[in-house]
């Protein structure tokens, strides 16, 4: 991590001094343990407060959306594949940029460390692959690999698709056994169980939407929940406006989401709200063989016509 | 994968139906539209998705 740190400072550094870039796009710490915030380097100066660690989980994809400037940054394997969303969906040019791939060891759940502890955690320092997180009555050390968020545990693309310069050494790609364990098990229920099911995930809901906003798929100037005229979907907290809400969002995602968890990451609420993606994301393999953003040669399935489509759903 | 996402969500699987007919199949519309009533008939009245039922 340490080495990574200093390399993506150097890299960045280079790069505003050398005027290459306008801005350098990367993480910086939060103001509370186990949080990083998303950070626009615009001088040498400032790029010296770039970071990385296990807690950089939103997706920076995000913020390159209709730039006019030249930009530098810091790109995990998913990233790169919504940069890649990106340049393929025109909302920013590949001469615009000059990507720093950082290759990824997943990002641990900071919810799920908070629960080994009683009382708040404090800090959390790492070395390695070893976290010593800490409240005012304990310290415990654990394995970043034994925390990690669900969608880092099912991630076959650590290392970024596309890259200018890479951080440190390609890490090794994990081969999953069963990686579609999870969607599988929804498809064995019968249709009210998967109905409640899907109520019951959405019980908290607070319809804040963070996990819109924190995706680097949800662009549109104005988003379909915000429209009033039409209003296509009520505003209110009924149960049916708020699944109408998570299934439209989701579905604007098909063939584009990269399960990067941004969405779930910015949820206050702890709702699984990549239960949603995650059915797409396996369609999209099996109808199309088709990975989000792994190609800036390719547009997504659903953005164009093949004539051998599967179409046995039409009669 | 709408009508897919739709059935993963709960919706029973005839209940939203897809077809492709041209304005000179007649005899076509009229045949699926009595399957797809057909069908919908059989799984009764819809609750999901409809507001005040939830
Ligand atoms: S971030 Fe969480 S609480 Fe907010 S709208 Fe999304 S799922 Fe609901
Ligand atoms: S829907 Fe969630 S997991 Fe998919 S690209 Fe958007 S933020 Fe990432």
């Amino acid at each position: 991590m340490e080495s990574y740190i200093e390399q993506i400072r150097t890299l960045a550094v280079d790069l505003l001094k050398s005027g290459k870039v306008d801005v350098v796009i990367g993480y910086r710490r939060g103001s509370v343990p186990m949080a990083t915030v998303p950070f626009m380097a615009r001088t040498p100066e400032q790029a010296k407060q770039l970071t990385w660690d296990s807690h950089c989980t939103l997706n920076l994809a995000n913020y390159l959306t209709n730039r006019q400037e030249k930009i530098g940054i810091i790109a995990k394997g998913c990233d790169s594949r919504n940069i890649v969303n990106h340049i393929v969906e025109n909302k920013i040019n590949r001469d615009q940029l000059h990507i720093i791939g950082v290759p990824c060891k997943g990002m641990v759940n900071p919810k799920e460390l908070q629960t080994l502890l009683d009382d708040e955690i404090i800090s959390c320092a790492e070395t390695g692959s070893t976290l010593t997180i800490a409240s005012s009555q304990a310290e415990i050390k654990i394995e970043r690999e034994d925390h990690l968020r669900n969608n880092c545990s099912l991630c076959t693309h650590r290392n970024p698709v596309i890259y200018d310069d890479l951080v440190g050494e390609a890490v090794e790609e994990p081969v999953l056994d069963d990686p579609f364990k999870d969607v599988n098990a929804i498809e064995a229920m019968d249709a009210d169980e998967k109905w409640n099911y899907f109520d019951d995930l959405l019980d908290g809901c607070i319809r804040c939407y963070a996990c819109r906003n924190a995706c680097p798929l949800c662009y549109c100037p104005t988003c379909f929940v915000d429209e009033s005229d039409p209003q296509w979907v009520g505003k209110g907290q009924n149960d049916t406006d708020i699944k109408t809400f998570h299934f439209l969002r989701a579905f604007h995602c098909a063939g584009r989401c990269t399960d990067c968890g941004a969405c779930e990451a910015a949820c206050p609420m702890d709702i699984h709200v990549r239960a949603f993606t995650r059915k797409l994301i396996k369609d999209s393999k099996e109808l199309f063989g088709w990975e989000a953003g792994m190609d800036i040669s390719k547009r997504p399935p659903l953005d164009t016509f093949a004539p051998d489509d599967p179409n046995d759903f039409i009669k | 994968m709408m009508a897919n996402l739709l059935e993963h969500m709960g919706m029973e699987k005839d209940r939203v139906q897809f077809s492709w007919i041209s304005s000179a199949e007649a005899t076509k519309f009229a045949t699926v539209a009595r399957e797809v009533a057909q069908s919908v008939e059989a799984l009764g009245p819809n609750t999901k998705f409809v507001k005040g039922s939830d």
